[in-house]
C-alpha cells in the first residue's frame, strides 16, 4: 500500500543533505521503507550530493593516508557486519534496528488518560526529541502548536486531524504554520513515531502543566 | 566533467586508471568532452567487486579521495580528523563494493552517501538513520531498464547542470544544506528568512534539478 502523506520535498532534501538530526531523520528513514516514491525523490537528492562532490576542488590526501588504506585492503576484508538479533518485522528495519527490540517489549509510561509514551531520545538545545506515542481508541489530544519541525509516522492503527487521516506508512509533517487536535480513530491503539524540534505549544493551560513533568 | 578532471590530474591520469582496468574498457576510456567518464568509475567498481582488485580501487581512491576530504572539510572538519574520516570511507567503499548497484546511482553519488553518513557519525557525534535496502517490508521498486547503469552516470552530469544553473537564492539554500550541513531553521536564521521561504525555495530548486530528470525517474 502506498502512503499518501509524506516529508515535504525540502524536509526530503534536508535528509539527503545530512542536515536533518538523528530523530528526523530516523522517522524520514522509516518512512522509506513504506514509500517508493520518496524512495526515488532521495535517490534524485543523492545524485545532488554526487555532482557535488564531483565538482569540488580537490584537496590533497596524505601519502600516509593511501599507504594505511593499501595496507588495510587485505584484512578489511575479514570485516563482518555485525547482525545481533532479528528484528521486529512489523517494524520498518531503520526503526527496528534502533529500539534494538520488538514493539511489543517498548517499555511505555504514562502520559495520561488512554495515552502512553516511550522517549527514544529526549530533546536538547541542538536536538529533536524521539519518542513513540501509545493512543488508545477515540481518544482526543490536546490542540497545539509546534515551534519548530514536527514528523510524526504511523505504524499501527490511524488517527484523524485537520489535515486528514494518517494511516501506516503516512508522515504528517506539521510546522509553527499548524495547529492541530488530532483524533486516533475508534478500531485500535494507534502507535506512531514522533520526532519534534522544539517544544509543542498547546492551548490549554492544563496540557502545559501535564507538559512539564511528561518532557512532551 | 572532463574540463574538471583535466585540471586537477592532466590527461595523464587517465593512463593509470586505464591501465588498472588491463585493457577491458577500449570503448569507454574517455575521450574529451565524452560524457563517458562516470562508466569508467562504474566498471572500475565492477573489477573490485568481481576481482578484490586493488589497482583499480587505489584509482578509485586517488580520484574520490580528495573530493571526499574537501567535502568533510568543507563541512568544519579539521584536516587530521578529516584524513581519518577519509581512511574510513574509502575502506567502507571496499568493504561493501559488493553492494553498490550501477542500475541504481553512479559511484559518486554512492561514495557520496557514505561520506554523508560516516561524518555525522564522527563530528556530530550522531547517527544518520538510513533505509534498509533489504528491509522484508519494502514494496519493492519497479525493475530498472537495461540500459539503467549509462543513465545512471548521464544523470549525474545532468543534475550539476541543472545545480549550476539555478537561481542564486536557490543555490544558496542547496549549497547550505549540502556544504554546511544546515538544518532549515539555521539556514532561515542565517540568512534573516521566514522558515516558509527557506523551504520554499528548497522545494523549487529540488523540483527544478529533479525536472532534468525527466522521464526517467
Amino acid at each position: 500500500m502506498t502512503p499518501n502523506h509524506h516529508p515535504s520535498e525540502a524536509t526530503l532534501v534536508a535528509y539527503v543533505a545530512g542536515a536533518l538530526g538523528e530523530g528526523l531523520s530516523l522517522v524520514v528513514a522509516s518512512h522509506l521503507a513504506f514509500c517508493a516514491a520518496c524512495r526515488d525523490a532521495v535517490a534524485s537528492g543523492e545524485l545532488i550530493g554526487g555532482s557535488l562532490l564531483d565538482s569540488l576542488a580537490p584537496e590533497t590526501v596524505a601519502v600516509a593516508t593511501r599507504e594505511r588504506v593499501l595496507e588495510r585492503l587485505a584484512t578489511a576484508d575479514d570485516w563482518k557486519p555485525s547482525r545481533a538479533r532479528a528484528l521486529d518485522p512489523a517494524l520498518p528495519a531503520p526503526l527496528a534496528r534502533y529500539l534494538d527490540r520488538d514493539l511489543a517489549a517498548v517499555p511505555w509510561r504514562p502520559l495520561g488518560p488512554g495515552l502512553r509514551q516511550f522517549v527514544m531520545l529526549p530533546a536538547s538545545r541542538t536536538r529533536a526529541n524521539l519518542r513513540l506515542l501509545r493512543i488508545a481508541p477515540g481518544r482526543r489530544l490536546p490542540r497545539h502548536g509546534h515551534v519548530g519541525t514536527e514528523l510524526t509516522l504511523v505504524l499501527k492503527g490511524s488517527y484523524t486531524d485537520e489535515l486528514g487521516q494518517f494511516v501506516r506508512g503516512d508522515v504528517a509533517e506539521t510546522d509553527s504554520t499548524i495547529v492541530h487536535e488530532p483524533v486516533s480513530d475508534r478500531d485500535e491503539d494507534c502507535i506512531c513515531l514522533i520526532a519534534t524540534e522544539g517544544l509543542l505549544k498547546f492551548e490549554s493551560a492544563i496540557a502545559r502543566i501535564v507538559q512539564r513533568f511528561t518532557r512532551m | 566533467m572532463y574540463a574538471l578532471f583535466a585540471e586537477s590530474f592532466g590527461a595523464g591520469m587517465w593512463l593509470p586508471m586505464a591501465a588498472a582496468l588491463d585493457g577491458r574498457v577500449p570503448m569507454t576510456v574517455p575521450r574529451a568532452g565524452a560524457a563517458a567518464v562516470p562508466p569508467l568509475f562504474a566498471q572500475l567498481m565492477q573489477a573490485v567487486v568481481a576481482r578484490r582488485d586493488q589497482a583499480s580501487f587505489m584509482a578509485l581512491f586517488d580520484y574520490y579521495a580528495p573530493r571526499v576530504k574537501a567535502y568533510l572539510k568543507r563541512l568544519g572538519a579539521s584536516d587530521g580528523l578529516a584524513e581519518d574520516i577519509v581512511q574510513e570511507v574509502m575502506l567502507t567503499v571496499w568493504r561493501k563494493a559488493d553492494s553498490y548497484d550501477p542500475a541504481k546511482a553512479a559511484v559518486g553519488t554512492w561514495i557520496f552517501t557514505i561520506a554523508r553518513n560516516l561524518r555525522i557519525d564522527a563530528l556530530r557525534r550522531e547517527r544518520h538513520p538510513t533505509l534498509d535496502p533489504t528491509d522484508p517490508l519494502l514494496n519493492p521498486d519497479p525493475e530498472p531498464l537495461p540500459d539503467r547503469q549509462v543513465e545512471a552516470s548521464r544523470e549525474e552530469e545532468q543534475v550539476r547542470s541543472a545545480v549550476r544553473a539555478l537561481p542564486e537564492d536557490q543555490a544558496k539554500v542547496i549549497m547550505m544544506a549540502f556544504y554546511d550541513g544546515k538544518s532549515h531553521g539555521e539556514i532561515a536564521a542565517e540568512l534573516a528568512l521566514p522558515l516558509g521561504t527557506v523551504k520554499s525555495r528548497l522545494r523549487l530548486a529540488f523540483r527544478r534539478v529533479r525536472g532534468v530528470l525527466g522521464e526517467v525517474r
